[in-house]
């Protein structure tokens, strides 16, 4: 399984998700430089990494999602390859137009940085089939603008056509209330294209691989793409 | 040619910015303000003269990267 690593300016958890894909695939997946025009020949898995791309300047995401390299994951998308996007990589998605919907200010306006639990919503995707649907992963949060919005039609999409990946749940698998961290219309986490196969996540699976951190349950979506 | 772009938020998305701006004057004493709604306002200058191009160009830039066009409105105003 060959990944490519998009790092942009101001990107910061790109080595993160590489050690996870290291770990996994037992190799280091190729950096790939945003102003790069193609990807490498054979690329499986696309991934947006998290971080302060261009500084957050002008919306979050808003430059990275027109980069040069974003034609190339676009056409990579198009093909059926694998695309994920993690925190500012889910914002980089939905301003690139690859996924629907925006990510806004967190609603209590404070920057949620702190474990979080997740329910996976649905364990037949490239993502997830490792987990089992709706067991319940403890994974981390670190973010100021992870509010997932989007009108009324577009939400019905998702959820009709189960396009949900994620929400945000308490360790009993509860949604929503005080385990929302930013107010996410339907505690919503992350979501799929309509094919399954690009995922925007705000939370970060990357860092939840080693048991020296407290816990692993970040691997089950590494595993279930090198599988 | 001096152009000034003014992106604002749609009616009906949620500001909490603007809500936090609204308690601060609030918090500083200033009465009677009902609420405020937080935007951007980019000041463009453009080579030529031509406001027709002017115009054109500032649109692209508009629906392309200066407003989400998802939950933003834009207008331009002209020197």
């Amino acid at each position: 399984m060959k990944a490519a690593v998009v790092v942009f300016p101001g990107s910061n958890r790109e080595r993160d998700v590489g050690r996870a894909l290291r770990d996994v695939t037992g190799h280091e997946p190729h950096y790939a430089w945003h102003a790069d025009p193609v990807l490498p020949a054979g690329t499986d898995l696309v991934v947006l990494p998290g971080g302060f791309s261009y500084g957050d300047y002008l919306r979050c995401g808003a430059i990275a999602g027109r980069a040069a390299i974003m034609d190339a994951v676009r056409g990579h998308a198009a093909r059926g390859g694998l695309v994920l996007g993690i925190c500012n990589g889910f914002q980089i998605l939905v301003e690139s137009g690859l996924l629907p919907g925006v990510l806004m200010r967190n609603a209590g306006l404070k920057f949620a940085c702190r474990m979080q639990h997740l329910r996976v919503e649905r364990a037949d995707t490239a993502f997830t089939r490792r987990y089992a649907a709706g067991q319940v992963i403890e994974v981390c949060i670190a973010h100021g603008e992870g509010n997932y919005v989007a009108d009324d039609t577009t939400i019905a999409r998702l959820e009709g056509d189960g396009l949900v990946a994620f929400r945000y749940c308490d360790s009993d698998g509860v949604v929503g209330g005080a385990a929302n961290p930013n107010g996410s219309i339907n505690a919503i986490a992350g979501i799929y294209s309509p094919s399954r196969t690009i995922l925007g996540m705000m939370p970060h699976p990357e860092n939840l691989i080693d048991p020296l951190v407290g816990g692993t349950d970040g691997r089950g979506l590494f595993e279930s793409i090198a599988a | 040619m001096k152009a000034r772009v003014i992106v604002t938020l749609k009616t009906g998305v949620l500001d909490p910015q603007g809500k936090a701006i609204e308690g601060a004057l609030r918090s500083l004493g200033i009465e009677g303000v009902d609420s405020v709604r937080q935007g951007k306002v980019f000041e463009v200058e453009l080579a030529g003269t031509d406001r027709a191009s002017a115009e054109a160009a500032l649109k692209t830039a508009c629906d392309r990267l200066l407003a989400n066009t998802v939950i933003e409105n834009w207008r331009i105003e002209f020197a």
